[in-house]
Parts: C-alpha cells; sequence; structure tokens
C-alpha cells in the first residue's frame, strides 16, 4: 500500500441520525463492529485469565515429584480445560476481537457486513464458555481426555464430555459466522480504489484465515458428534468392537486440528507485518510474497496433518509425505521471517511496546518454528512424540507467536480504541518480564522432553524435578505479569492518560490512523477513496 | 594455578553443601533419564543412535540459520536505529532475493530429510525377528505375551513397583523416601536377550496407550481392537526404561515399561526359571477353597488390579468410580457381581481376558467380606466363574 488519501469532506453532522446506546442494552443488542471487537477482547482477556489459573494449578502440582495438590484424574481433567479454554475461549476469539475493530477500520468500511449475526457470534461464546466451566461441577468433573479428546478415552468420561462437546459445537457455530462475515466485510466493502494487492496484511491473513476456519471447523464438529452418538446411541464410529476405528477420530481431528494451528497463528503473522514496518519507518518488504506465503501456507496445512500421528503405526510411504510435506511449510514461514528482517533492514528503528513485542515474536516464533522443523522428522518425532517437547514447542509458536502478537497489536492500536496512550514505562516492564518468565517456563521444556518426560503426567520420575521446579517457578512470574498487565496497564490506558493523536505512530500507515482517536461509534459512513 | 586450586576447593565444598541437602539426593536412574539431562537418552539401538546424530544434525543447522538470520537482524536493531540517526532507505521488493530465500531454504529442508528417510525405512521394518512379543496395553498396565521365538508361551502382566507410600496424595505426604527409579520401575519386567531383533506387535484392551522405551528410539501406540509393530535390537546389557505416553486416563502417569536386557545364557535361564514359576502358578479351577484362602488371595487381586478406582478403603471415587463398600451388588445376588466383574460396565473394564477365574472368584470373595460388607452369598468358588464365562 503506497499512498492513501482520504477524503474527510463530510462531518459529524449526521451522527444524530444514528442511535448510540447506552447501558447494558449497548452490549447485549450490540451491531457496532467497534463495540463487538471490545466485547470479544475482554471476553478473551476473562479466559486467559482462567486458562491461566488452571495451568498455575498444574505448574504447583508438577513443582515436585510425587501428588501433592491435586489427584490424578482431576489434573488431567486441568491440562484438558487449559488446552480447550485456551484454544477456543482465548487465542481464536482474541483474534475475531481484532478482526471486528481492525479490519472496517482498515479498509474503509462503516461496518461489518452482518452486523446482527456479528452480534449473535458473539453471544454465542458466553454460554459456551459457560458449558466448559461449569462441567468441572457436574459428576466425574470436566472432561479428562486431552483437548484433543482422543477415542475412546472420551468415550470413557462423564456428562462433562458432553458438555465440552456442546461448547465447541457452539464456539465453532460461532467461528463460522464470524469467517461469513470477515469474508464477505473483506472482499465487498473495501473503500473505492482498495484493491486486493493494496489491502493491509492484517486483512489479507484474516481473509485467509476465515477460509480455514470454514473449511475446517465443520470437520472438527463432525469428529465430535460422531463421539457424541458413540457414548449415548450405540454407533461404533470409533469403538473397535463394533467395527469403527479409533485412529479414524485422530484423522478427521487432526484434519481440522492442523489447519487450526495456522487458523491461530496467520492472524498474528498480519498483526506483525503491520507493526513491523511502522516502527521501522519503512513500508514491508515483499508484500507480493508475504500474500503468497500466507496462501501457500494455508494450502499445505491441509496435507500434513498425520505428522500428529506418526507413533500410531502407518505405512513407510505415508509417514515419508506427511514428512516431507510438513518441512515443506517451513519454506513460505521462513520467506515471512527473511521478510520482515529485510523490513527492518536499513529502517530507522523505534522500539516502543509494539516493536518490542513484535520483535520479541519474530524471535520467540523463529525458536518454535525450529523445534516444529525438528519435529517433522518422523524418527526423531517418534521419539519426541507426546514428551514434554512437544509442549514446549507448541507453547512458543502459541504464547510466544499468538499471544505475543496479540499484546503487540493491543500496544499499537490500543490508542485507537481507547483514545489515551498507555504507559510506555509500563508496558517494557510488561514486555521484559513476559520474554523472561516465557523462556524461564518453556525453555527446560526442550529438556524434559529429549530426556523423555511424557506430557500429561501428573506426577513423574525424580530426575525431571530441577526443570520442572525452573518451569514452575517461570509460570507464576509469566501469569503475575498478565495481571500486571490488565491492572497497570491496560485498564489505567482506558480511564485516561496522554491523549492519543489520530496517528500516534510516526511511521504507521492505513486508513485506522486517518479517523480520530479515539474512533468515534460511527466511522466512514462515507467510504474514503484510496489512491 | 593457585585459581584452579580455588575453583577446584569451592566446587568440592559446594558439592558437599549440595550432598547435605535432601532435594539433591535424587541420582540418575539406571536406564532412564540421567538428572538433569539436557539431551536424549544414550542410544543402545542402531535407530536410537541414528535418531541421536539426525537430531544432532538438525540441531547444528538449525542454530547455524538462526545465528545467521537474527545476526542480521540485531546488526539492524543495533545500526539502524533512529536514536543513532538512521535514516529509512526506501526499498521494499526484490523478486530475485525473495526466489533466493524460498529455493535455498527449500534445498536445505529437503537435505534434512533425506537421511531421515532411510532411518524411516529402518524403523518399519519388523521382518526376521527372532522373538515377538505382544504388548497390551491396559488400564493402567501393560501385558506381555511371548508369541514366537524362544520363550513363547511366557505371559505376564507388568504393574508399577513404586508403593503408593512414596508417592502420597493430596494432603497425605509419602511416608517412604522415593527409590532411585520412582515411577521408573515394574513387578514384572520384560526380559530379551542382548542383539537379538524383538518385534513387538501392540494392542490395547480399553483406549490407546503407548509403549516406548526412549533408549531404544521405540514408541509405538497400542490401539484397542487393532494391531500394530515395531522392533528394537538392544546391542548393550542393562535394564532400561519408560513410561506410558498416551494419556489414557487417571493412572496414565502410573504404568511404566521396563526392559531387561540379558545375555543369551541369562535368557535362557530366566526362560526356564519363567516357565516353571508359571507351572506352578497355574491354578486348578475345579480346587474347592475356603473362605479365608479366597480372601487372601483376593486381597492381593484387589491391590494390583482394583485400587485405583476403587481405592483401599472400598468407597471408591465418588462421582466417578462407585464405592464397593456397601454396594448393592457387592451384597446382592453374586452372580449379577460375576458378571459385571467378567463383562465390565462404563468406566469397568472387562477382566475376562485379563484375570484367571480363581484370581476373579477371589476377588469377589474379597470383597463380599471386607470392609463393613457381610454378603448373604460371601464365597464364589472359581468353577462359578468357569459356569458364568460360558
Amino acid at each position: 500500500m503506497s499512498s492513501t488519501t482520504v477524503d474527510h469532506a463530510h462531518d459529524h453532522s449526521h451522527d444524530h441520525a444514528h442511535d448510540h446506546p447506552h447501558g447494558i442494552g449497548r452490549w447485549l443488542f450490540a451491531t457496532n463492529h467497534k463495540d463487538i471487537g471490545t466485547l470479544y477482547l475482554w471476553f478473551a482477556f476473562t479466559m486467559l485469565l482462567t486458562g491461566g489459573v488452571l495451568a498455575l494449578i498444574i505448574r504447583a502440582e508438577l513443582f515436585q515429584p510425587g501428588l501433592q495438590l491435586v489427584q490424578p484424574e482431576f489434573f488431567n481433567q486441568l491440562t484438558t480445560m487449559h488446552g480447550l479454554i485456551m484454544v477456543f475461549g482465548a487465542i481464536m476469539p482474541a483474534f475475531v476481537g481484532f478482526a471486528n475493530w481492525m479490519i472496517p477500520l482498515q479498509i474503509g468500511a462503516s461496518d461489518m457486513a452482518f452486523a446482527r449475526m456479528n452480534n449473535f457470534s458473539f453471544w454465542l461464546m458466553p454460554p459456551a464458555a459457560i458449558l466448559l466451566v461449569a462441567s468441572f461441577w457436574v459428576p466425574g468433573g470436566a472432561t479428562a481426555a486431552g483437548w484433543t479428546l482422543y477415542a475412546p478415552l472420551s468415550t470413557q468420561m462423564g456428562p462433562g464430555m458432553d458438555m465440552a462437546i456442546f461448547a465447541v459445537h457452539i464456539m465453532g457455530a460461532s467461528s463460522i459466522m464470524g469467517s461469513i462475515n470477515i469474508i464477505t466485510t473483506i472482499l465487498n466493502m473495501r473503500a473505492p480504489g482498495m484493491t486486493l494487492m493494496k489491502m493491509p496484511m492484517f486483512c489479507w491473513t484474516w481473509l485467509i484465515t476465515a477460509y480455514l476456519l470454514i473449511a475446517v471447523m465443520p470437520v472438527l464438529a463432525g469428529a465430535i458428534t460422531m463421539t457424541l452418538t458413540d457414548r449415548h446411541f450405540g454407533t461404533s464410529f470409533f469403538n473397535a468392537a463394533g467395527g469403527g476405528d479409533p485412529v479414524m477420530y485422530q484423522h478427521i481431528f487432526w484434519f481440522f486440528g492442523h489447519p487450526e494451528v495456522y487458523i491461530m497463528i496467520l492472524p498474528a503473522f498480519g498483526i506483525i507485518s503491520q507493526i513491523v514496518p511502522a516502527f521501522s519507518r519503512k513500508p514491508l518488504f515483499g508484500y507480493a510474497s508475504m500474500v503468497y506465503a500466507t496462501a501457500s501456507i494455508a494450502i499445505l496445512s491441509f496435507i500434513v496433518w498425520a505428522h500428529h500421528m506418526f507413533t500410531t503405526g502407518m505405512p513407510v510411504t505415508a509417514q515419508l509425505f506427511f514428512m516431507y510435506a510438513t518441512m515443506l511449510i517451513s519454506v513460505p514461514t521462513g520467506v515471512k521471517v527473511f521478510n520482515w528482517v529485510a523490513t527492518m533492514w536499513k529502517g530507522s528503528l523505534t522500539f516502543e511496546t509494539p516493536m518490542l513485542f513484535a520483535v520479541g515474536f519474530i524471535f520467540v516464533f523463529t525458536m518454535g518454528g525450529f523445534t516444529g522443523l525438528i519435529l517433522a522428522v518422523t524418527p526423531i518425532d517418534i521419539q519426541l512424540q507426546d514428551t514434554y517437547y512437544v509442549v514446549a514447542h507448541f507453547h512458543y509458536v502459541l504464547v510466544a507467536g499468538s499471544l505475543f502478537a496479540l499484546f503487540a497489536g493491543f500496544y499499537y492500536w490500543g490508542p485507537k480504541w481507547t483514545g489515551f496512550m498507555y504507559n510506555e514505562f509500563r508496558g517494557k516492564v510488561h514486555f521484559w518480564a513476559s520474554l523472561i518468565f516465557f523462556n524461564i517456563t518453556f525453555f527446560p521444556m526442550h529438556f524434559l522432553g529429549l530426556a523423555g518426560m511424557p506430557r500429561r503426567y501428573a506426577d513423574y520420575p525424580a530426575q525431571f524435578t530441577d526443570f520442572n521446579q525452573v518451569a514452575s517457578f517461570g509460570a507464576f512470574g509469566f501469569g503475575l505479569t498478565q495481571v500486571f498487565f490488565i491492572l497497570a496497564v491496560v485498564i489505567p490506558s482506558i480511564r485516561g492518560g496522554k491523549p492519543a493523536e489520530a496517528k500516534p505512530w510516526e511511521g504507521a500507515e492505513g486508513l485506522e490512523w486517518t479517523v480520530p482517536s479515539p474512533a468515534p461509534f460511527h466511522t466512514f459512513e462515507e467510504p474514503p477513496v484510496v489512491k | 594455578m593457585r585459581q584452579a586450586k580455588r575453583l577446584k576447593s569451592f566446587m568440592l565444598g559446594a558439592s558437599l553443601l549440595a550432598a547435605g541437602m535432601p532435594a539433591w539426593a535424587v541420582v540418575d536412574s539406571q536406564g532412564g533419564p540421567a538428572v538433569r539431562e539436557l539431551n536424549l537418552q544414550t542410544p543402545v539401538t542402531q535407530i536410537a543412535e541414528q535418531i541421536y546424530s539426525i537430531h544432532n544434525l538438525m540441531l547444528g543447522i538449525c542454530l547455524a540459520i538462526f545465528i545467521a538470520v537474527f545476526g542480521v537482524m540485531f546488526y539492524s536493531i543495533l545500526k539502524h536505529r533512529k536514536s543513532v540517526g538512521h535514516k529509512a532507505a526506501t526499498f521494499h521488493e526484490s523478486t530475485a532475493v525473495e526466489i533466493a530465500w524460498t529455493v535455498v531454504p527449500f534445498i536445505i529442508v529437503i537435505a534434512m530429510a533425506l537421511p531421515a528417510t532411510k532411518t524411516v525405512v529402518a524403523m518399519k521394518d519388523t521382518s526376521n525377528s527372532d522373538i515377538t512379543i505382544k504388548v497390551t496395553g491396559m488400564q493402567w498396565k501393560w501385558g506381555y505375551d511371548y508369541l514366537k521365538g524362544e520363550g513363547e508361551g511366557i505371559s505376564f502382566v507388568s504393574t508399577l513397583a513404586t508403593p503408593r507410600t512414596q508417592v502420597g496424595s493430596p494432603g497425605v505426604a509419602p511416608t517412604e523416601p522415593r527409590s532411585d527409579n520412582y515411577l521408573l520401575e515394574v513387578d514384572n519386567q520384560v526380559v530379551v536377550p542382548v542383539n537379538k531383533k524383538v518385534r513387538l506387535i501392540t494392542t490395547a484392551n480399553d483406549v490407546i496407550h503407548s509403549w516406548t522405551i526412549p533408549a531404544f528410539g521405540v514408541k509405538q501406540d497400542a490401539i484397542p481392537g487393532y494391531v500394530r509393530d515395531t522392533w528394537f535390537k538392544a546391542e548393550k546389557i542393562g535394564v532400561y526404561r519408560g513410561q506410558c505416553v498416551e494419556l489414557c486416563g487417571k493412572e496414565h502417569a502410573f504404568m511404566p515399561i521396563v526392559v531387561n536386557v540379558v545375555s543369551e545364557d541369562d535368557y535362557k535361564k530366566w526362560v526356564d526359571g519363567k516357565k516353571k514359576e508359571m507351572a506352578a502358578k497355574a491354578d486348578d479351577p475345579n480346587k474347592v477353597w475356603t473362605v479365608d484362602e479366597l480372601k487372601q488371595r483376593g486381597e492381593k487381586v484387589y491391590a494390583s488390579n482394583c485400587v485405583a478406582c476403587h481405592q483401599a478403603s472400598g468407597k471408591g471415587v465418588p462421582g466417578a468410580f462407585p464405592a464397593l463398600d456397601g454396594s448393592a451388588i457387592v451384597a446382592g445376588d453374586k452372580a449379577v457381581q460375576i458378571h459385571l466383574v467378567l463383562n465390565g460396565k462404563n468406566a469397568m473394564p472387562s477382566w475376562k481376558s485379563t484375570l484367571s477365574d480363581t484370581e476373579i472368584a477371589a476377588v469377589i470373595t474379597y470383597t463380599r467380606n471386607n470392609w463393613s460388607n457381610k454378603s448373604a452369598e460371601n464365597i464364589v468358588q472359581p468353577a462359578e466363574v468357569v459356569a458364568a464365562r460360558k
């Protein structure tokens, strides 16, 4: 996107024509993309803390060998619900929140295409979250089959399993509606002059993500519906005794599950691709190749699912195919990292908090990318499957990847949302504490995994004690840092502070910076013209 | 030199201090992980060795790329800052560069995958084995049946040997110090001869489990209703340890795997001993037992098979596993209980194939006479179980 000029001929004289709702009704019946975006973000943060508390109970139990705090069956519920809540309740809705806030502002649209469906897709989330969390209190407790809900373990669970199935169904429906909305908005409501190849990267990554969601959420719904009928209606999809196949569940699940990991990282790539050029004061290097790389990752994500299943025992040709296909994904991912570094090269860099998180993202996410490449090699994967190495790997890409990108995005666009600048010093404290505690928590897990410590273990051989203690210490530090983030950064920046200019970042580009901060309730009622 | 000496004495002092602290009393597990192990366990098969060296190679290449890419990035971070007065350049694309950094990584990943391909093919080649062992995953123990080769016919179940008094439970501190192989020890080890190709056929009774010995580079899921196979050929005598690696329910962390690799002579001795032991143990299902004999036997069966869910107290876990103490089924018609134990129900597994007639009779008799239970029909004879199986 080289240059954008905005037609600001109109003023807000006709704002009164629109109702500006107040009170609880504003949120319950919200149809405004900014309000719905805010709702999504608060919801996601609440779930992040909920999932975080579960993680801390896990880490407290694992501080030393033996069973001190929780029984193993409850421990399994914790690991399962931590995964489900973080994936479906925290990371995915947070990106949808960003999409709601930023896509209309970035493409010069007045709102999302289907405002009422937008409301519905948000308000499906809280009931789903309540189903998930409440399942801890039903007989037998929450599902303890792991977030992957593998059959036939999932058929052994109590009613908590059914609640989780319904929760995932509801969240899936919400995701599909959200995706339809995003695709329609991006394809039809761009300002005149904004061709697809002039569109900001965040919109591009979300467009591709939305297609992935529509493609795979029904697959997940199918898998868990079959689990449901196996549990209650006498079918035997995954029950060998009735002619079914437990491994088929894994194939179906991971056909959803692998694109799902890209659903959680592609919008993060988008955010980073906005922030790095802004603080390098230099346009994004290789815009077109970024778009193609994103699309290639999305397409490749459909043909690598069985690398999660190397130890199930598949034919040698299948193992080789999935190994090579998986390793190929590192090529477009590498292109992205190279492009970011080239964007920074010979720029005029400054390091405000959004840039710190973006650079932190590139650095730590790449480590997760490398462990991913190592895990793609079938023999190594067989050695490391279901050990803490895998836990380390996916937290490097999901926490240091997705979550850090979300933080970066908050610091970058937050001034546009609240109208106030956050406290830069506290932002930096948040960054450094997050980065350091993150590595203290997850780096030692590589060693544990290499040495053979299996994941989802309530108790472990005493040889693993020291690294587990380090990890537990880091986890509590990381958790406290996020409490600091909400109390010392987010809430103060909503209440007040230095007023934010329309464009608080010198090098930032895009239509979102042409509207005042905070963005008025209605923006771009007359579409701007992009040249 | 003097400094070196000082350092030495400091280290000595520090290690003495460390040794004095009980938390440091952990020693390396023999054939399992070492304390603060940083890398893969020492390989004892060729496959594990290949994995070890592929991993080293991958790690080296990744590290080199990492240093190169982030060297550039950190150079840029230091030199191209606005605060040192660097003005931004305006370049923003170069097709040549894009092609270069697509093609070069492509070649690198293919080069990485090639040595692994050979290993993948070797790992899948289970032909020409000397010994075949069927491994059955069960909640929460492993069953082993020697199907072919020397030792054919040997069959046993292997459960965790670490007593619960070392583990403790929430609110109850362990009453015994942890052993060196805490959670890595079993009552019946798998014994195999050194330098012989052992083929494993895995399956499971209830849910998916996964059998692994890290030092062998072997990991294979055990899937209920299906069989899969894998193999290993251990090249060093010793005891090697692994743990179940597929989430299989609450006792997932408590079903380790131990393989004892012995010399060929020792293996022959073990096979002879095991066969005699099995012949001696075989119970005549027509024998008539007294209540006390059955109770005594049943207590042992209960401790190794039932206690995880129904608890030593017989109170079960409310909401998850029913109590046997005061249970209507235990107090009522014994045929109902025999049927339930044989065939399972919900989370209760079927014990048909894992316990003998005598063991089932014994454990039912035990539950009917233990805790506060005083059932009217207080004894079940093995013959009744035999009849119920038909």
